[in-house]
């Protein structure tokens, strides 16, 4: 388990994309944190908007639900929504909900670009 | 071969906790450091913290509706030998009840964010059991079985 990192680690902006940096864990006590930072950046409409799942240790339901709020708002602005670097147990929670075929998951950022 | 868990090994724990969401991590690693020291493969032990840390969601955000000073009881126990050897968890509240049957998980064709809890509660335990309190709340219990393949190769 995570201690004390704070949920929403780096912002990067270049013209080509956002990406956003997640750390410890995403669940229903840092999900308000995090939720108004993603969306914010979904206003600017990055043509890809990247979620580094890296430094991310676990994840819930509440977790998911924000990204795949998330993902409509990135959809709804013909954008695209890449996550990547998902640890093994974040990436358990996707396949029990099936939404592991639903987003675009990438080993890295470079990957999320081309994808 | 099964490796043996000393017999005094704690396999029972009860807690009560405030229904605020900083109570969720707590139990989290009280779940797993109890599987673990029961030698509980990792797997396993991902699983049930993520149930139960569905059930205590559900829980703050719907039995208590985000009312964070209210008291929930969690107790956490692995029961029997094997091959009958299983966790279960319960969690009580004292908040609203609900009738069983009104509980069920969502249709996951239905890409939307918010109730998935039940569906991963149900997908991760064998078990999934919700009882309206005659005194008020709700009692769930969650129970897994654990087999050969649930255990750790090496002792924690």
């Amino acid at each position: 388990m995570a201690q004390n990192s704070p949920p929403v680690k780096e912002i990067r902006r270049t013209p080509q994309a956002v990406t956003v940096v997640l750390s410890g864990d995403i669940d229903l006590h840092h999900v308000p944190e995090i939720h108004p930072v993603l969306l914010e950046e979904c206003a600017r409409r990055p043509p890809v908007l990247i979620i580094d799942l890296g430094e991310v240790e676990y994840m819930d339901s509440s977790g998911v639900g924000v990204l795949v709020h998330v993902f409509q708002k990135v959809k709804a602005n013909q954008g695209k929504l890449r996550l990547v670097r998902m640890n093994p147990r974040v990436r358990s929670v996707f396949e029990i909900t099936k939404l592991d075929k639903y987003f675009v998951i990438c080993d890295s950022e470079e990957q999320a670009l081309n994808a | 071969m099964i490796p043996r868990v000393p017999s005094e090994t704690c396999r029972c724990v009860e807690l009560r906790i405030p229904s605020a969401t900083g109570s969720l991590p707590v139990i989290r690693s009280v779940i797993e450091r109890i599987g673990r020291l029961n030698g509980l493969a990792e797997p396993l032990v991902a699983q049930v913290a993520l149930a139960m840390d569905e059930a205590l969601a559900n829980v703050i955000a719907h039995a208590y509706e985000g009312r964070p000073d209210q008291p929930i009881d969690v107790r956490v126990e692995i029961v029997g030998e094997p091959p009958e050897e299983r966790l279960v968890m319960t969690v009580r509240d004292f908040g609203r009840t609900v009738e069983p049957d009104a509980i069920s998980g969502r249709d996951l064709a239905d890409v939307r964010p918010g109730g998935l809890g039940v569906h991963i509660m149900q997908s991760v335990m064998d078990r999934v059991e919700y009882s309206p309190l005659p005194e008020g709340g709700m009692l769930l219990r969650l129970t897994k079985r654990i087999g050969p393949s649930s255990r750790s190769p090496i002792r924690p």
